[in-house]
């Protein structure tokens, strides 16, 4: 009776590889083990056991006839079969079930017949496993978020073992020092000695430092340096963080350099005053020739101290209203032409010639009309000085789809574009970037002769920002320069002759 | 222990390497940050700053002979060959050259705080700009060797002619200011002294840049492109 329930599995399995695979090798022919119904099967054999001991016992003694415990087996046979045999195959798929779950697999529940205690303990198991897997799937995600949010830090963030090795690195960190960093020591990616001495004593307490980089381009980091407290995966020991203060310390730099530029500047014209005041009163005070002469030098030097002056206050007004969008229509021809007109007599004593090539209708700009003419004012003015004498100056305007890449992005969109070329000795390229900083001068004494206050571009560049236009310079050192600006049209460009600001406010 | 078998033996290879390379580091650190500061003695006429950085050369020498004494001690007991027994051998070149880039920052310093009893000369600020540049090429030569790149060493030692050849316009330039005032002389003559040391500290990492070159590739670097041509410099018809 037990041998006709065949029980393959244990022996018949292993053949393939016998050393290969373990008891728990959650392969499928392990996994498969005996199928549920062989083992349902061998319970229900079992079960019959006493019963059919107990009725070949009596049948052999004779107390009833072999007929009789004949049917007697098979009545219970079949009434025990009718009774627990549903129950038994859900037991047994139920250890199945459990064995393939122990094994790492994901089987599916299995399919209930009777409402017993293995339906129950099926379902309850079920019910177990979805938490599990669930709680599971949380903790994953937390763990994924949490090194995303590593990674999207914006300091460099570097955690460190007891042995000074690196653990684990964000991203910053990451394209600061080079991409493969765990494991190595930290003193092959900062070797700044102070930065490795705090590290050495981590232990009394939290350090800040600061510390440079000079390659590619020189950057300053505040470091801090702290020991985390214990119980941190993989062990860290020590965080380390640098957080980029180049910004600051360039604006810190920068305003430094202005407060001495603005007063070098005026320092030289006034002591010049100064001092022919001194000649005036001593020894120059009767000669008339001289009084004359001195006068009109000092005439000149007021005045250059006056335009320095008047730069720098219209600097602090524009810079006051950047953020302030100007809400008024301009139109760039006339604006233009008026300008070049101020300037004729300055071209003329240059023997230049300016002229201005625009299309008949051209879209109206957003701006403020006094600061769009100092601007194009200041470019025709550049150009007429540093163009060689008996050459052109032109400008033209055209209008454009789009206007370049460097635009904010709230000014994408149709432009008019002002191109002012000159044929001078050019700039060098160095020098490009660089021409908007106050007081920058690619020669100075030259700028000075030419009665410039170095605060032209300057103003020419802070007008733009407000206007949200851009002006991008082309050079090529002795053919020329072009400066080319950008300003976002007008919206209401159907009725180009009002002012957006007073038909809005004039009540319907 | 008698029974060092060759696993044993190479673990502790390795390790006395990374603690030899971290070393290196170290010191390759404080040669750095010694320019940084020296610059900035200058820069700042700062007598306090300069004293300490003439302080810290002893440390930087100690830190030298340290590791002289801890490649002996590998060549001795390990005999490391091919890239190992190369690594060794650039890292005691190199340590001597961090420990003379040390001695160059810490000259600088003593003749900064002679600068300081004197009126300041306008070419200061040029020196210390050849100081900066001279630091952050020697930071390159150090990231190189730490990190094996013989790429960037290679870039290193491409630059080299850069500093050349503003050592030499600053030379002319600190020359001119001596004709010009004779009364600056001797300040000029300190200055032209920490230009030509700034220009051997640029010389130092292009020889860790070679060195790093070697040690990597097994191959040397050849015929460095050189752009300093003070030494033929005509000093005018009038010298």
């Amino acid at each position: 009776m037990a041998n006709r329930t065949d029980q393959p599995g244990q022996i018949e399995a292993p053949a393939p590889a016998p050393e290969a695979r373990t008891p728990f090798d959650p392969s499928p022919a392990a996994a498969a083990g005996p199928s549920a119904f062989a083992r349902a099967l061998r319970w229900f054999a079992l079960g019959l056991v006493p019963s059919t001991l107990v009725l070949a016992a009596l049948a052999l003694l004779r107390r009833i006839g072999p007929a009789d415990a004949a049917a007697a087996w098979l009545a219970i046979a079949c009434l025990t079969a009718v009774l627990v045999l549903a129950p038994m195959l859900d037991l047994a798929r139920l250890l199945k079930f459990l064995h393939e779950l122990s094994l790492g697999g994901t089987p599916a529940p299995p399919e209930m017949r009777s409402q017993g205690a293995a339906s129950a303990a099926a379902f309850a198991l079920s019910q177990i496993r979805r938490e599990t897997r669930r709680a599971l799937a949380a903790a994953e995600l937390a763990l994924r978020s949490h090194e995303d949010v590593f990674d999207a830090l914006p300091d460099a963030v570097v955690m460190l073992g007891a042995d000074h090795r690196v653990l684990r690195a964000n991203l910053a960190a990451r394209s600061l020092f080079g991409r493969n960093l765990t494991g190595r020591d930290v003193s092959s990616l900062v070797r700044h000695p102070p930065i490795l001495a705090a590290i050495d004593a981590v232990e009394e307490g939290e350090q800040e430092l600061e510390f440079s980089l000079p390659i590619p381009v020189e950057r300053r980091f505040i470091v801090s340096i702290r020991a985390l407290p214990g119980e941190i995966a993989g062990d860290a020991a020590i965080l380390i963080s640098f957080h980029d203060i180049t910004t600051i310390r360039r604006m810190e730099q920068m305003r430094a350099d202005f407060v001495a530029n603005a007063s070098h500047e005026l320092r030289t014209p006034l002591s010049s005053l100064i001092g022919f005041i001194d000649t005036l009163r001593g020894p120059a005070h009767d000669d008339v020739e001289a009084r004359d002469r001195f006068l009109g030098i000092m005439a000149e030097q007021a005045a250059r101290m006056a335009r320095l002056i008047e730069d720098l206050l219209s600097l602090s007004r524009i810079e006051l209203n950047e953020h302030t969008p100007p809400s008024r229509s301009v139109d760039l021809k006339k604006l233009i032409g008026s300008a070049i007109e101020g300037l004729e007599p300055r071209a003329r004593a240059r023997n230049v010639t300016v002229s201005i090539a625009a299309p008949d209708a051209l879209p109206l700009v957003r701006g403020e009309p006094d600061e769009l003419a100092q601007v194009f004012q200041n470019l025709i003015d550049n150009a007429l000085k540093y163009t060689l004498s008996n050459t052109e100056v032109t400008v033209s305007l055209a209008p454009l789809e789009n206007g370049p890449v460097s635009m904010p992005r709230e000014a994408q969109g149709p432009v008019v574009a002002v191109a002012v070329r000159d044929h001078g000795e050019g700039i060098a390229q160095e020098h490009i970037p660089r021409l908007t900083e106050r007081f920058y001068r690619v020669d100075s004494a030259r700028s000075r002769k030419m009665g410039g206050t170095g605060l032209g571009l300057a103003i020419v560049k802070h007008v733009l920002n407000r206007h949200r236009g851009v002006m991008t310079i082309d050079s090529s050192v002795g053919l020329g320069s072009v400066f080319t600006v950008y300003l976002p049209i007008a919206a209401a460009e159907s009725e180009p002759q009002k002012d957006l600001p007073q038909r809005l406010s004039r009540p319907a | 222990m008698p029974n060092l078998n060759l696993p044993h033996t190479a673990k502790a290879l390795d390790r006395e390497l990374g603690e030899l390379l971290k070393a290196i580091s170290r010191i390759g650190g404080m040669a750095e940050n010694q320019i940084e500061e020296a610059a900035r003695a200058l820069l700042e006429r700062d007598d306090r700053l300069a004293a300490e950085v003439i302080k810290r050369d002893k440390e930087i020498d100690q830190l030298e002979s340290e590791i002289q004494q801890k490649t002996l001690h590998l060549l001795a007991l390990r005999a490391p060959v091919a890239d190992d027994l190369r690594l060794v051998v650039s890292a005691i070149s190199a340590a001597s050259a961090f420990e003379r880039v040390a001695d160059y920052a810490a000259n600088a310093a003593k003749r900064s705080m002679v600068l300081n009893t004197m009126t300041p000369v306008p070419a200061t600020r040029a020196v210390v700009r050849l100081m900066q540049m001279v630091k952050r090429q020697l930071h390159a030569a150090i990231t190189a060797f730490v990190e094996g790149d013989a790429q960037q060493a290679v870039a290193v030692w491409e630059h080299d002619d850069e500093i050349d050849a503003i050592y030499s316009s600053l030379f002319r330039e600190i020359l001119t200011y001596m004709m010009e005032d004779p009364r600056q002389i001797s300040a000029c003559t300190h200055l032209l002294f920490i230009a030509k040391n700034v220009e051997r500290v640029g010389d130092h990492s292009t020889n860790v840049a070679e060195l790093t070159y070697f040690m990597v590739t097994g191959q040397q670097l050849r015929d460095r492109p050189k752009a300093d041509f003070t030494a033929a410099l005509n000093l005018g018809d009038d010298m």
